[in-house]
C-alpha cells in the first residue's frame, strides 16, 4: 500500500445514488485469484457497449475524466456485496479517493485497507461537488481537510488508526500480529471455547 | 456482562470477544469464533499469508466450502464435475490447494455437507448463539438468526482472521427493529424483511447492528429468522441478530457440530442469558406492523424499491435514479405488477433455499404446471437440503410441474457459474439482490418469497400467492 498524504486532482462526477459493488465490478470478473488488472473491468456494464466499445455516455469515457484521481459519487456508494475487488478495481483504474455523503460500511473498510480514501462530506459540499465536475480539489490527510476549487475548506471525518495506516502506507496485519500475546491470553482465559 | 446497567444482545456478544479495548487511536481487537471461507474471496488472502510466511492460526475454527462458481447441473457423481469456465475452475482448484496446504477442512465436491456457506454453517450446528462469525461475504449476517454476531468482511480482513483469528473493529451502533403482530397467511419472513428494508431504506442501517424483535420474529422458525437476518445487509447493516430461544436450541440439538452431552447443557445455560435486558438502550428503534404486511415484490434495481404484490408501480420521487431504475426494469409508474410477464423463476440462494422454502414452493406447485415459456430453476442451498427434499419427493413435484431441479450452490443469485438470466428477461427470484445485471447482463430481477415465486411461475406473470393457497 502506497503512503498517502495529499491528493490534488480534478474530480470525475458520477451523480448516481446507491452505486452497488456489482456495478463497480460485476460478479463474472471475480473468478480471478490476484488483485491486479481489475481496472479494465471497472463499471464494466455501464462503461462498455454490447460490442465491447466504449459507451460515450458514461462519464468515465469522457475526455475530461482522463487522469482524474477523485471520484464524486451519489449517496450510499459501494453498497451490497463485500467484494474487495471493488476498491481494487477503482485503484487499478487510477482512482485514489471517493467522495459522497454516505459510503457503505464494508466498502469503506475495504477501501481504507488498500489505500483508497473514502471521504464523507455534508450535503451542501456534496451538492457543490456534484454541480462542478472537473474542479481541481485538494485532499490533505495530514489535516483531514478538503479544499474546494474556490479555496474554501472543510474537514472530513476519518478513523485515527486508518488515517495513520494510510499516511504511513502500512497495513494493519502487523498491528494485530504485535498483539499475539494478548490474543493467546484471551484464548486461555475465556470461560468457554468455541 | 454483569456491570449492572441493562445491555443489548449485541453488546453482550461484543464485550465477550474483546481482546483489546478500542481507544480513540486504535480500534478494538475482536476475537473470531468461526471463520467461514469460500473460493471467491479468499485466494488473495492466502497469497498474503504465503508472502509473510504466516500459517493459519486456528484452522480448527475455519471451515471452507465451494458454492459461488460451482455448476448446478445434475451429474451422477460430483467428483468428476468440471466447473463453469477456466478461471472459475482455477479458482476452485486454488481453494482446494489452499485448504489442503493450510490444514483447513473443506466441504468440496463429493462432500455431502457442501453447499452455500450460509446454509451449511447452521445446518452443521457450527453456527451457535453468542459466537462471533465472519466470512468474506456480506450475507454472513444470516448467522445472526442464532444470536451470533456475524458479519461480512473483505479479503484483507480474511487474511487478518486467518493469520490471527482476530479483526480490528470499531464498535457499531445498535438498531432495534421490532416486527410486531402476526404475519397473515401467504405472508412470509421474506415479505417481512423486504417491507422492513423498504421502510429503513437501503442505506438506513449503515453503521448499525440490527436486533430483530417482536412477536412476529419470536413466532418464526429458524429458517425464517435466517431469511430475515440474511437481508440485513440490504438495509446497509453489517449484522442482524435475533435473541436465541427454545426454537434456536431445538434446531441445534443433535447437529454434527453442536455441543454434546454435558457441554450441551452448559451451552444452553449460557445461551439463555443472550438477550437484551429490559431497559437496554438502542441507538435507534423502528417498528414494523406485521399484521398489516402483504406479500412484497421489488420493482426497481435495489431491494428497497419494494411494494405489495397487489399494488402498482409507484410514482416514486421522480428523481433521475428512480427513472433510471424503472427504465432498466422496463416498468411504468402506475403499471399493475400483476400485468407484468415473467420469463424466469429462481428458487434458491442463501435467503430462501432451505428445506422449508422448498416445501412451501412445492406445496403450491403440487398438481400444477408452470406457465408456457417460463424457465424455472430450483436450487437447494446445500447437498443436505437436496437430500432431505428428495426424501420428501419435492424434486418430483418440481420436475412434474416443469421446473428444473439442480445441485446446490449460489447459482442464479449472482450468475457466476453460468446459470444466468438472459438479457432483458424478467426473473422472479427468491434471492436478495435485484441490482442491475446481478443475475446476468441486462437481467431484470424481481425479488420475492418462495410462495410468490411459485405463484408467478404458475401464472406466467407476477402473481399474488394468496390466489393459490
Ligand atoms: S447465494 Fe447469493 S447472496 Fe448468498 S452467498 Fe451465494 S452469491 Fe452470496
Amino acid at each position: 500500500m502506497q503512503a498517502m498524504r495529499q491528493l490534488n486532482s480534478r474530480t470525475v462526477v458520477l451523480p448516481v445514488n446507491d452505486v452497488d459493488t456489482d456495478q463497480i465490478i460485476p460478479a463474472r470478473f471475480l473468478t480471478t485469484t490476484t488483485r491486479e488488472g481489475l481496472g479494465q473491468h471497472l463499471f464494466h456494464d455501464w462503461r462498455y457497449r454490447d460490442d465491447g466499445s466504449d459507451n460515450p455516455e458514461f462519464v468515465l469515457n469522457s475526455p475530461e475524466a482522463r487522469g482524474c484521481e477523485i471520484l464524486v459519487a451519489g449517496r450510499n456508494f459501494g453498497c451490497g456485496s463485500s467484494r474487495e475487488h471493488a476498491p481494487w478495481a477503482l485503484l487499478d483504474y487510477g482512482i485514489k479517493a471517493v467522495i459522497s455523503t454516505e459510503i457503505a460500511d464494508i466498502f469503506r473498510s475495504n477501501s481504507l485497507k488498500n489505500g483508497l480514501l473514502p471521504i464523507l462530506v455534508q450535503p451542501d459540499v456534496h451538492a457543490r461537488l456534484l454541480q462542478n465536475p472537473g474542479d481541481t480539489i485538494c485532499v490533505d490527510l495530514t489535516t483531514t481537510t478538503l479544499t474546494l476549487a474556490d479555496g474554501s475548506a472543510v474537514t472530513f471525518p476519518i478513523d485515527a488508526f486508518a488515517r495513520y495506516c494510510l499516511m504511513e502506507g502500512t497495513d494493519q496485519l502487523g498491528f494485530l500480529q504485535n498483539h499475539l500475546g494478548d490474543i493467546v491470553r484471551f484464548e486461555e482465559q475465556r470461560p468457554w471455547t468455541p | 456482562m454483569g456491570t449492572g446497567s441493562p445491555t443489548t444482545l449485541f453488546e453482550k456478544v461484543w464485550s465477550d470477544h474483546v481482546v483489546a479495548a478500542e481507544t480513540p487511536d486504535t480500534p478494538a481487537i475482536l476475537y473470531v469464533d468461526l471463520h467461514l471461507i469460500h473460493e471467491v474471496t479468499t485466494p488473495q488472502a492466502f497469497t498474503v499469508l504465503r508472502e509473510r510466511g504466516s500459517r493459519v492460526r486456528r484452522p480448527d475454527l475455519t471451515l471452507g466450502t465451494l458454492d459461488h462458481s460451482t455448476p448446478t447441473t445434475p451429474v451422477a457423481s460430483f467428483r468428476d464435475l468440471a466447473v463453469a469456465g477456466d478461471s472459475a475452475a482455477r479458482q476452485v482448484q486454488k481453494m482446494q490447494e489452499n485448504c489442503h496446504e493450510f490444514g483447513i477442512e473443506l466441504f468440496g465436491f463429493g462432500s455431502e455437507h457442501r453447499g452455500i456457506v450460509h446454509v451449511i454453517g447452521p445446518e452443521l450446528g457450527a453456527t451457535q448463539p453468542g459466537k462471533t462469525i465472519v466470512c468474506g461475504d456480506s450475507h454472513t449476517s444470516t448467522h445472526g438468526a442464532f444470536g451470533a454476531l456475524a458479519f461480512g468482511i473483505g479479503t484483507t480482513e480474511v487474511g487478518h482472521v486467518l493469520a490471527t483469528q482476530c479483526l480490528l473493529q470499531r464498535r457499531p451502533k445498535t438498531l432495534s427493529v421490532e416486527i410486531s403482530g402476526r404475519l397473515a397467511k401467504g405472508v412470509t419472513a421474506k415479505d417481512a424483511i423486504l417491507a422492513t428494508i423498504g421502510q429503513i431504506g437501503i442505506g438506513g442501517g449503515t453503521g448499525h447492528v440490527i436486533e430483530y424483535r417482536g412477536a412476529a420474529i419470536t413466532a418464526m422458525s429458524m429458517d425464517e429468522r435466517m431469511t430475515v437476518c440474511n437481508m440485513s445487509i440490504e438495509a446497509g447493516a453489517r449484522a442482524g441478530m435475533v435473541a436465541p430461544d427454545d426454537t434456536t436450541f431445538t434446531y441445534l440439538e443433535g447437529r454434527p457440530r453442536a455441543p454434546k452431552a454435558s457441554a450441551w447443557e452448559a451451552s444452553i445455560e449460557r445461551w439463555r442469558s443472550l438477550k437484551s435486558d429490559s431497559g437496554a438502550v438502542f441507538d435507534r428503534s423502528i417498528t414494523v406492523d406485521g399484521n398489516r404486511l402483504s406479500p412484497m415484490v421489488t420493482f426497481g434495481t435495489n431491494p428497497g424499491m419494494v411494494v405489495a404484490v397487489d399494488a402498482a408501480v409507484p410514482d416514486g420521487d421522480g428523481g433521475p435514479g428512480f427513472r433510471k431504475a424503472l427504465d432498466y426494469m422496463q416498468l411504468q409508474p402506475g403499471q399493475r405488477l400483476s400485468d407484468v410477464g415473467v420469463d424466469v423463476v429462481f428458487i434458491g440462494s442463501c435467503t430462501n433455499s432451505r428445506l422449508s422454502d422448498l416445501q412451501q414452493a412445492a406445496n403450491m406447485l403440487r398438481g400444477r404446471k408452470i406457465a408456457n415459456g417460463v424457465t424455472m430453476l430450483v436450487v437447494p442451498g446445500s447437498q443436505q437440503v437436496k437430500k432431505e427434499a428428495e426424501a420428501l419427493g419435492l424434486d418430483q413435484i418440481f420436475r412434474s410441474s416443469g421446473a428444473q431441479w439442480r445441485e446446490s450452490g449460489c447459482s442464479m443469485c449472482l450468475g457466476m457459474n453460468g446459470d444466468t438470466v438472459p438479457r432483458g428477461k424478467l426473473s422472479v427470484s427468491t434471492s436478495n439482490r435485484n441490482f442491475e445485471g446481478r443475475q446476468g447482463i441486462g437481467a431484470r430481477t424481481v425479488l420475492a418469497s418462495p410462495l410468490t415465486a411459485a405463484a408467478s411461475a404458475i401464472a406466467g406473470k407476477i402473481a399474488d400467492p394468496r390466489r393459490y393457497l
